[in-house]
């Protein structure tokens, strides 16, 4: 799109604009400072509210959400989806997660804009093509929904709260973690390279 | 100081919400510093040339687990209103090793893409997409998948209870286990960097 100004026409897409001022991306916080911010950060959650944090529940909410939208009874005789409808009275996605979520995407692209790295991107090795990082950031995406329910949470709910609160469970989840990731990373190299 | 707030009645439901979108913000905000938002960054775990991942997850761990631990013992926070989910442990640990599959060929995990997707990874939108799609076929596939996923139910189960110890040796342990991670982790990231030809940073 272009505006026409005193100086001309302008390109003011987003990519234009961005390129005028862009500034090159700050580096990233030492770990075990980032690591300490997010650690209290989780402490804050356990004072004020009692509960940890979370990702994955929002997501199964919204989910719930729309297959009730498309097949109301369908949903409600999923034992599943039906837990997360609750009892009709109130709005699924009036949920503490839910509104956590909205702030994650928040408070990640303030963190990004201050830093300089908010940039329409592909994140990817050089050797893999971007219609095949596509293919399997969904792919991905999906095992990790399903795991993330098995499992009962994610890394948010399960590794890093249960994790403080020295949850046998969370603490056996994390380790599988780790363990599935290094188990097949070998076979996935060429995406990351 | 009567801590869980919440649990005792400081403010209510709706506040509460307000609470989550605060806390949601700082949440994603130390992701971002920390360059979680970087699907390369992440994966790099995996091919042990940058193990910010493990060295981040570890931090937040600890630091979050010694301040309640003080916190309850100074008697300001109830640690018995904190709640911590159920065990069920072989599905937690299957579910965890498909977790970690899906971490590597996707990159993310699902508070990272979100991170990932704000700040314009494409790829951290499309990995959100398939987060839903794998919430939705675990849904249908839920009424098979019911006998697993509730089996081996033990409850409320933690460490200190599991090898009948005090809470406070726990405390202690988890932070050396964790300071000799931290050793160990600076030392392979030196050793696989070099390997490699440097770390991307």
């Amino acid at each position: 799109m272009k505006t026409l100004t005193l100086n001309g026409p302008v390109d003011d897409t987003a990519e234009a604009v961005h390129d005028r001022i862009e500034q090159p991306a700050a580096r990233y916080w030492n770990p075990y400072v980032a690591g300490i911010g997010l650690g209290l950060v989780l402490l804050a959650s356990f004072v004020i509210m009692g509960r940890g944090l979370g990702a994955s529940g929002a997501f199964t909410s919204l989910v719930s959400v729309g297959v009730n939208a498309v097949a109301p009874e369908h949903a409600t005789s999923n034992g599943f989806f039906s837990e997360y409808l609750g009892d009709g009275k109130h709005n699924p996605l009036k949920d503490w997660l839910v509104f956590e979520v909205l702030g994650v995407i928040v408070g990640g692209f303030f963190s990004g804009i201050l830093a300089h790295r908010v940039k329409g991107t592909v994140e990817k090795g050089e050797r893999i093509s971007t219609g095949k990082r596509f293919l399997l950031a969904f792919l991905g995406g999906g095992i990790m929904g399903f795991g993330a329910k098995l499992a009962r949470g994610c890394t948010s709910g399960q590794a890093l709260t249960g994790g403080a609160l020295l949850s046998l469970g969370s603490w056996a989840f994390m380790l599988s973690v780790f363990a599935g990731g290094y188990a097949v990373a070998y076979f996935f190299r060429r995406q990351w390279q | 100081m009567n801590a869980p707030f919440f649990k005792f009645d400081y403010f209510g439901e709706e506040t509460s919400l307000i609470v989550a979108f605060i806390i949601g913000i700082g949440f994603g905000f130390f992701l971002e510093r920390a360059g979680f938002g970087s699907g390369r960054k992440l994966a790099a775990q995996f091919y042990l040339t940058d193990l910010t991942v493990f060295k981040v997850m570890f931090t937040a761990v600890i630091t979050a687990m010694v301040g309640l631990f003080w916190l309850s013992v100074l008697g300001l926070v109830d640690l018995s209103l904190v709640y911590v989910s159920n065990t069920f442990l072989v599905p937690q640990i299957v579910g965890g090793l498909i977790l970690g599959v899906g971490f590597v060929i996707g990159g993310y995990c699902p508070g990272t893409s979100c991170v990932a997707a704000s700040t314009g990874k494409y790829d951290g939108m499309i990995y959100l997409l398939g987060i839903i799609a794998g919430i939705f076929a675990f849904g249908e596939a839920f009424p098979l998948l019911k006998d697993f996923y509730t089996s081996t139910a033990m409850g409320k189960v933690t460490l200190p209870q599991l090898f009948g110890i005090s809470y406070g040796l726990v405390v202690f342990l988890v932070i050396l286990m964790a300071l000799g991670g931290f050793v160990g982790a600076e030392w392979v990231e030196k050793k696989f960097s070099v390997k490699s030809g440097g770390v991307r940073k």
